[in-house]
């Protein structure tokens, strides 16, 4: 197998109307797994992202019982968030002997290095873990595979992330480069509109960010819960006097670089209550590109985006608002979230009040258990808490963060209002 | 503040060298009248190719900001804090270009709505001159 297609456009479930999802029902995760995680990577090969990525995809199979020989599909995001290796200072012997395997994983890597001997699909997903997340819930519907592993090596090389060098840029960057604009100020411009128009602040911010925290707390798999435990005691006061990023985001909304991977086993309904751990059911999957009016995206689009992605997710699984139990939007940086919370209509909450009902109970323990999983906030950037702890949540198996409303449907998804891709979850087929 | 300077390519060409020229213009859909920037090859509204320029008063106003503290560009690294204004055309606000504010204070009160006119900057790394926008009131 020497190499992998992009998984087909025209599959992603990207617009309204196209009803309840075909497949709703018929593809369970039942599996999960991920390595450990580490700030970044110190070039030994145990613990690169091809390392890493066998080892999370080999937990995931141990947690739903199986053996590798009954994989028939690999589905991986193929590059992680961080910069490359680069050439310049030197490859490894095979495996490791080119970027794939140390700056990410691609699907025929994996069913090289692992053995996967019974493998015959394999598809890319750009950008993101929930991206391949949603191509496999498709696949494993539409009866193209049985039992996939979906994959993303994810990962954060010595030095400063993805500096911009140069005095002349080309290409799409010509117009925003030279004034500094990039995706850190689109945010932090988003969010100065939307505390504008409804009348709030970045103070209003902090139980949320604390929150997440909180919930990182109670996630062993997490990168502070495993490194760096006391970052998790963030108080009110620290976080308002963290340094500024781009004001209104300031350190401690943007989600901290680091090394793990990531693996999700997904199966057909059949088979998965065959398996080992209660299966969580994709009632839906849906995909989210936004296209913006001019240079930059308005708060008007940031929310037409949101309240699109909240009907497709709705009308794909048949549920409402009211029904889903289990909410973990993304919050790779934090000053995004509030429009998903507002989009979706989640307990209630319409335009303008996110920031009313951060101050509320979103404890997992309370009435409203906003984002359990404590996000890329509380555990690291890998843009795939949401799923996982989504799924523990419905399995019952969240640990100290299980939450006590029902759990019985999730929503998941990241990355930002205009470029996403969610799931949507429940612990029974129908 | 010295910026990277843009490489124009065959669809960005009119609107850097109109800059040169000391003129703003927006590209126009020469079938459907479309306003769209940055430029594409084709029309989003209609899809066609029969693309030209408009010219705009050159003034506008301030539709947003935020303050850059920690850029990945390292062209304006040294020039930290600085401000990236949004700014919305007087002629067609729904098109949307930046600014750095020269001259106005890099604090929290950056004037939103306020009146801006723009001017044409010369760039770090080429001859190639950009539009830049001032405060008027």
């Amino acid at each position: 197998m020497a190499s992998t297609e992009w998984f087909q456009a025209d599959r992603y479930r990207a617009k309204e109307g196209l009803g309840v999802w075909e497949h709703k029902g018929k593809a369970a995760i039942a599996g999960l797994g991920n390595s450990p995680t580490t700030r970044r990577w110190d070039g030994d090969l145990s613990t690169s992202l091809g390392a890493w990525t066998m080892l999370a995809a080999q937990r995931a199979l141990d947690d739903a019982g199986i053996t590798k020989d009954e994989i028939d599909g690999v589905i991986s995001c193929p590059q992680g968030m961080g910069d490359e290796w680069g050439a310049e200072r030197g490859y490894f012997p095979a495996p490791y002997d080119s970027e794939d395997g140390l700056s990410g994983v691609s699907a025929h890597w994996l069913v090289k290095n692992m053995g996967l001997e019974n493998v015959k699909t394999t598809y890319h997903a750009p950008g993101c873990m929930s991206t391949a997340l949603v191509a496999g819930a498709e696949v494993v519907g539409s009866g193209e595979a049985k039992t996939i592993l979906v994959v993303r090596g994810t990962g954060n090389m010595p030095g400063r992330y993805h500096q911009t060098p140069g005095d002349t840029v080309g290409g799409p960057q010509q117009w925003t480069n030279p004034w500094g604009w990039q995706l850190i100020p689109q945010i932090a411009f988003g969010f100065d509109q939307y505390c504008r128009k409804y009348g709030s602040n970045h103070d209003r911010m902090a139980p949320f960010i604390l929150n997440q925290r909180r919930n990182g707390s109670m996630f062993p798999e997490g990168f502070y819960y495993q490194n760096r435990p006391d970052d998790l005691n963030l108080t009110v006061d620290d976080y308002l006097a963290s340094r500024w990023i781009c004001k209104p985001m300031n350190m401690n909304d943007c989600d901290l670089p680091i090394q793990t991977a990531g693996a999700f086993l997904i199966t057909t309904g059949e088979r998965a209550r065959q398996m080992k751990k209660k299966p969580v059911y994709i009632l839906n999957h849906v995909q989210q590109r936004g296209v913006v009016r001019s240079s930059v995206e308005t708060l008007a689009e940031t929310e037409e985006f949101s309240t699109s992605i909240a009907n497709k997710c709705f009308e794909g699984s048949g549920l409402t608002a009211a029904e889903v139990d289990v909410f973990n939007p993304y919050d790779g940086f934090t000053l995004f979230t509030q429009s998903f919370l507002e989009g979706f209509g989640w307990h209630g909450v319409k335009h303008g009040e996110a920031h009313d009902f951060y101050g509320d109970d979103i404890r997992v323990e309370g009435s409203h258990p906003f984002s359990s999983s404590g996000g890329n906030n509380g555990n690291g950037r890998t843009r795939w808490w949401g799923f996982y702890d989504s799924v523990q949540q419905l399995r019952g198996e969240a640990g100290d963060r299980q939450v006590q409303v029902k759990a019985e449907t999730a929503i998941a998804g990241a990355f930002t209002p205009q470029v996403s891709d969610w799931l949507v979850l429940g612990t029974s087929p129908d | 503040m010295p910026k990277m300077s843009p490489v124009p390519d065959d669809v960005s060409k009119g609107f850097w060298d109109a800059c040169n020229e000391g003129r703003l213009v927006v590209q126009s859909c020469n079938s459907c009248s479309w306003l769209q920037h940055p430029p594409r090859p084709e029309c989003y509204s209609c899809g066609s190719a029969d693309m030209g320029w408009r010219e705009m008063n050159g003034r506008g106003k301030i539709h947003g900001y935020c303050v850059m503290h920690d850029s990945r560009i390292r062209a304006l690294q040294e020039h930290q804090p600085f401000i990236i204004a949004v700014i919305e055309l007087e002629d067609a606000p729904e098109i949307k270009m930046f600014s750095h504010l020269p001259g106005t204070p890099v604090d929290d009160n950056v004037p939103v709505g306020d009146a801006v006119a723009v001017w044409f900057e010369e760039t770090k790394g080429s001859d190639q001159k950009v539009a830049e926008w001032k405060v008027i009131g």
